[in-house]
Parts: C-alpha cells; structure tokens; sequence
C-alpha cells in the first residue's frame, strides 16, 4: 500500500491503457466487421475475460499484502472446480446419444 | 402429508422382526445399565459435551466399528442370499435394500468416520497443536455426522429401507417409481451427515494450514498431515456438488419438481452426472489418508525416513486434480459421444501415475530397512499386492470400450471391493493397531492382531477373487438370484465361504479389543514402537492439552531427530506455563437431535412438523453467534503434576519396557 502511495502509479497506468484498448478491440470487432454471430461473440467473451484477469492484478491488489498468493490460489482453484463442474457437466449431457 | 401409522413399523419379515427385538433390548440395557453404574453424568460431561479432539476422534472410531457391524451383516444376508442357486433366504426387495444400505453404510458411516477419526486423534498431534482450529466446530461435525448415520439406520425398522442402490440412480430413485417414503431417508440423512463432512473439511485446512508449531514448514509435515490437508481440498471441492444434488433429489420426491424426471422435462442422467461428480472425489476422499496412513506405518517399522517424500507430495496433489476429472467412467454406457468417453478413458488412466509412484515408493522405503513385522506392518505389506489387484482391474476398467463388457457385472464389484478394502480398511486397522496407545495408553495384542490379519485377507481373497471370474462370466451385480443351469454356482458358494473367513477375522478384531481393554499392559512406553512423529512425543494416552511446551521442529522426522540428538525432548520446570483451552459445550449434540427430529418428519414428508423442528436449529446457530465463552486455563500446578506422572524429576519421558 505504502509503495503505491509514492512515486508514479505505474502499474495502474498500464492497466488502463490496456483495458482502454481491450475495450476498443472489442467495440470495433463488434461494430466494424462482417464476422459471424458466434465468432464476435467468441472473441469479445475471451477479450472480457483477459481484462478482468487484467483488473484484479492491476488495479484490485490481488497479488499484494500478506494473502496475495492465498488469493490467487484460491481463485485459481474456484475457476478450475466451476469449469469442471458447469463446462464438463454440459460437456458431457449434450454429446453423442444423450444429445437426442 | 403426515405419518401413516399402521405403516409406521416394518412388520411380516422374521429378520427384520427380530432386529426390532434387538434394538429395542439393547436400548432398554443401555438405559438400564448406565442408570444402575450411575454413568449419565460422565457420559455427558466427559463424552457428549466434549470438544477434545481425541475424544471426538474416538466417538467417530466406535461409530465407524458399530457401522462396519452393520454393514458387514448386511454383506453377509447377501452372500447366504446368492450362496445356492434359487435361494430363498430373502426376497428380491429385501436383497435390493440390502445391497442399498450396505453400499451406503460402508462408504459414508465406516470409511469415513473411520478415517476422520483417525485424523481427529493424530493430526493436531503432528503438528505440534493443542486442538483443532475451531474444536466446537468439530464437535458439531461429529454430531451431524451421528445425527445422519443414526436416521438412515432406523429405516429398515421404521419406515421401510431405500432400495435404489446407494447410486440412487433416477428415473428409479424418483418418486414415479419409488413411490413409498423409504428413499427420503437416503436424501435426508446423507444430507445432514454430508454437512458434518463439509465443517470438517474446512476445520482441517484451517488447522494444518495455521496451526503449525514452530520450524514446521509444509514440506517438513508428516505424510499423513499432508494426506489429510489435501482429503480436506478435495471434500470442499466435492461436497457442496453432492449436497446440490441432494437437495434437488429431495425437492423432486418431496416438493413434486422435475429436476430428475424426463416426463417433467427434466434430466434423469443428470443425476448420475451430479452424483459421481462428487462421487469419484470421494473415492480419493477415503483413499488418500488411507495411504497416509501407511506410509507413516511403513517408515516407522522399516526404520527408516520415507522414500521419496516429494514426490509423495506431488503424487497426492496429482491424484487429488486427477480425481475430478474421471467422474464419467462411472457411465460410459450411457453413450456419450467418442470423444466424451476416450478423455475420460485417458483422465483415468492417468491416475495410476501418481498411484504407482507411490506404490514404488513405500516399496523403496521398506527396501535395507530393518522391517519389524508388527501387525500395523503386517497390513500394510498386505495392501502392496491386494490394491495392486485392484488398481490393474481398474486401469482394465478405465478403457471406455471395454467397460460396455465389464459394466454392471461382478467384475466391477470386485474390482472396487479389491480397491476399498486394502485401500481402506487395511489401512485403518495398521492405523488403529498402530495409533491405539496414544487413545487407550495399551496396546491392542499383537497375537490377537496376527489371527485377526490373516482370517481377515484370507477371507477377503475367498470372498471377492471369485467374483472376478463370475463377472467375467457373465454374472450381472445386484441380482438377488441365479439359475443353476448359469454354471455360476461353485464361484458363488466358494465367495460365500470366504465371507465367513472375513467375518471370523472381524470377531477376532472386536475380541482383541476387549482383551486389551481388560488385560492389556498399562505400563508401556511412551514410545512404544520407536516411531519418527511428534504424536510419540508426548505422553501416552495423551493428556488433554496434548503438549505442555509446544515441540520445536527442524526437520522432517521431527522426532526421530530430537531423539537422535537428545533435544527439545525435557521439560524444565520453568517452561512451564498457563495452558488456554476451548471449553466443553453442549450444543453440537443438541444440534444433533434437532436435525435428527427435523429430517425424521422430512422422511415423513410432514413438512410443517420439520419446519418448526428446524426453528430450532436457527435459534441454535442464533444463540452460537452471542456465544462469547473464550475458554479456560489450566493452571500451572496441573500441568506440572501431569508431566510428572510420565517424566521424572529431569523432566525426561520414563522409558518401560515394551
């Protein structure tokens, strides 16, 4: 907390051009080009994903203080066991016979 | 809505007749002798109300030995029932309850108190605490799980017993075709017990992760510790699936939705889906402090450290990842597309990596080491070629094509049997032979150990070898009879024959213990088998505040070392201090009855009586949070005459023959 006090807020600086720009790549894959539904929709979901990644480290302290690496190891492991769970249950009703 | 009365009691079945009988005369001894040696005030004091971690590990232990009675009679009723083609000892319902709650009883009210209890008497020792992070908590878990073991064995006297395997697979666990209340029993007492398991998870996490004494880093901790940290991980990741699962059961049985039910638009395979989601964890959830377990047995009586440490660590965290990723081979068959089948064919497979790393482990462990064949050792050589059976039949198993020959016949059974019983219940018995002075202050007889050993795995290869070929053959699991013209009859009789072997073994085991409690040599060692962790560094039985100065470790083997170099082992008088410890409380057993009374009316589905028995569980946790008791000291004087009734005037630990 004290060493971001001081001194010129580097990190937040370059979190924000990088969510500025993130957001831009996204506004202009949306409105700009001819793409497929599903194919936008793919790459503006990826995108929002990386810059809320982007915003827990930059600007959310994530990996500061005492419990920075219990949180990321906890968010860590909630990502893994909510993929597993949702991603593989539908995973697995929606294929092969089940599908019909 | 509400109890039907004249269905109440089980009535029209000699076995089940005569069970009544029993239980009811059992409960009126029970009464009747706790009243005439006026034992009431102390059961309450010393057991009920108790938060000590050793207690409550004990509690879970003769639980677990009370359960594996149960479940192993229900095993036996199956082998007479399949012992002579067209057999009619029982009926066909009467075996599918059977085979329903033995499956239950086995895996959730004996593997797992067994091994929470096992953990609960030795994990805060090796890690040099006094108790665990939240001991009321403990107590609550312990209670939940008692509350929920004890609805789900009334059912088959009250109520009528669950019948849809203990997978409870829907559309035949639903309402539309088990329509009478007995399956509520499975979603409401696992679900309670399930809560319990969940508190637990988290109180052991918390504990080994912050109650460390000083010097232990998580790479000096013993493998049990570290088995047990990482059963926690996998019960939080695993649990809340299985109590989702149950509540959504419980709201199409009782509630009347469709989460289950196609005709209703719901999804019958996502049940199963949900079910070995968590399933499947669980089998490592029972496996995983088992192999703790015999890797501190197996280091201690080959004197020497365990081979390959790290990579133990790594394999445990491997398997652990692994495990929630296999959860499909449980239903290959539904016909899921290839690809679904061949990644889960390849996760699983995958799992006898780490498994064999630490197969070869323990075997480079007992390698130059100058083994003693205790009988805590004795099981743990058993395990090595039993599980390996096992685990080879698993990875046979694993290939999704293959398991269209093998699903749903007797290989499968025998394969899991092979897996479960060396992997677990060897396991506890090398624990509880190995571990038993720390809880009694004598050890369990070693000749009596031996007979119990060899009935038991000679009777456990009788009985489940066959069951292999039967399957191979063609034998379907959970059938009630056979003809004779199958063939299958010989294999059938010969597996009878080894279950008998299997139960003599288990007498032998409950023989032993009341020798010892009678006979056995009070003055021993507090050392007694010159074991390598800070659990031996302190009196045996451990007194309640377990340690009067907290153990300062600098390696792994803490106390092996401290022996070695005869340090941090005497208690100076001056060291002596005030010892802060959690007071005893009534309240997790009160719980127990609430959740007991309100899930019974649940089974009953008489809604409006549950609710108002669960008032009483929000003013519980209401009244909890104004608790503001913050616990006691001992003073130093009981300290001091404590220590001195195992050290003498130096403060060293006497040393008597063993």
């Amino acid at each position: 907390m004290e060493k971001s006090a001081k001194g010129f807020p580097t990190s937040h600086v370059i979190g924000f051009l990088f969510s500025l720009i993130l957001t831009f790549v996204a506004a202009g894959v949306a409105l700009k080009t001819s793409l497929s539904f599903t194919v936008i929709m793919w790459i503006i979901g990826s995108l929002a994903v990386i810059q809320a990644g982007l915003q827990l480290f930059m600007f959310m302290h994530m990996t500061e203080g005492e419990d920075g690496k219990t949180n990321i190891i906890n968010i860590a492991y909630a990502v893994f066991v909510a993929v597993v769970i949702v991603l593989g249950t539908i995973w697995v009703l929606t294929s092969g016979h089940a599908a019909h | 809505m509400g109890i039907k009365w004249d269905e109440f009691f089980i009535t029209g079945d000699p076995l089940i007749l005569g069970a009544q009988i029993s239980i009811a005369l059992t409960m009126i001894g029970i009464v009747f002798g706790l009243t005439y040696l006026k034992k009431w005030n102390w059961l309450w004091t010393e057991w009920i109300t108790t938060v000590d971690h050793k207690r409550i590990g004990i509690m879970y232990i003769i639980s677990a030995v009370l359960m594996f009675f149960r479940g192993g009679v229900d095993g036996l009723l199956m082998k007479a029932q399949t012992s002579r083609p067209e057999m009619e000892f029982l009926s066909s319902q009467h075996y599918n309850e059977i085979f329903t709650t033995h499956g239950v009883i086995m895996i959730l009210f004996m593997a797992m108190p067994f091994l929470i209890g096992l953990m609960n008497v030795v994990v805060p020792l090796q890690i040099g605490a006094r108790d665990v992070a939240f001991p009321q908590l403990n107590a609550l878990s312990f209670w939940l799980f008692f509350s929920g073991a004890m609805l789900f064995n009334i059912s088959f006297v009250i109520g009528g017993s669950p019948d849809a395997g203990w997978t409870s697979y829907f559309p035949l666990a639903g309402k539309e075709f088990s329509p009478s209340i007995a399956n509520n029993y499975y979603a409401i007492a696992l679900q309670i017990a399930g809560i319990g398991t969940l508190m637990t998870g988290i109180n052991f996490i918390v504990t080994i992760l912050k109650m460390r004494t000083k010097g232990m880093t998580l790479m000096r901790m013993p493998m049990f510790t570290w088995t047990t940290l990482i059963t926690s991980v996998i019960i939080i990741a695993a649990f809340p699936i299985f109590t989702v699962a149950l509540a959504l059961m419980t709201f199409d049985r009782l509630f009347g939705t469709h989460f289950f039910t196609v005709s209703g638009g719901g999804m019958d395979m996502l049940w199963a889906n949900l079910f070995w989601l968590w399933g499947h964890p669980e089998v490592y959830i029972v496996a995983l402090p088992a192999f703790g377990i015999f890797s501190e047995v197996i280091a201690t009586f080959s004197r020497k450290s365990l081979f390959g440490y790290k990579s133990m660590v790594y394999a445990i965290v491997g398997i652990a990842l692994l495990s929630m990723l296999v959860w499909v081979h449980h239903f290959y068959t539904m016909g899921s597309g290839p690809a679904v089948n061949s990644f889960f064919s390849i996760t699983t497979m995958l799992i006898a990596v780490p498994t064999g790393i630490k197969m070869f482990n323990w075997l480079f462990t007992m390698r130059k080491g100058r083994i003693k064949m205790t009988t805590a050792m004795l099981w743990s050589l058993a395990f090595v070629p039993c599980f390996t059976i096992g685990g080879v039949t698993g990875v046979m198993l694993a290939m999704g094509a293959a398991d269209y020959q093998y699903h749903n016949t007797l290989f499968l059974v025998a394969h899991f049997h092979y897996v479960l019983i060396p992997g677990v219940v060897f396991a506890v018995f090398a624990g509880l032979y190995y571990w038993w002075p720390k809880m009694f202050g004598h050890l369990l007889n070693e000749k009596l150990g031996k007979w119990h050993f060899w009935l038991f795995v000679i009777g456990f290869n009788v009985t489940f070898m066959p069951m292999f070929f039967l399957g191979l053959s063609g034998a379907a699991r959970r059938t009630y009879t056979f003809s004779a013209e199958s063939g299958f009859a010989p294999l059938f009789l010969l597996s009878a024959m080894g279950s008998i072997v299997l139960a003599a073994g288990f007498a032998v085991f409950c023989y032993n213990i009341y020798w010892s409690l009678r006979y056995a040599d009070r003055n021993i060692s507090s050392d007694p088998w010159d074991a390598r962790t800070l659990e031996w560094a302190t009196a045996t039985p451990v007194q309640h505040y377990n340690f009067a100065k907290l153990p300062e470790v600098k390696s792994l083997d803490a106390f092996w070392f401290m022996k070695k170099n005869n340090e941090g082992l005497t208690l100076k008088d001056s060291e002596i201090e005030e010892i802060h410890m959690p007071s005893n409380s009534g309240q997790p057993f009160i719980m127990c009855v609430l959740f007991g009374i309100s899930g019974f009316f649940l089974v009953f589905e008489w809604s409006i009586a549950a609710a108002v028995a669960a008032l009483g569980i929000f003013a519980g946790l209401i009244y909890r949070s104004f608790d503001y008791n913050d616990g006691y000291h001992i003073p130093v004087d009981e300290v001091r005459e404590t220590e001195l009734s195992w050290r003498n005037k130096k403060g060293e630990a006497h040393k008597h023959v063993s």
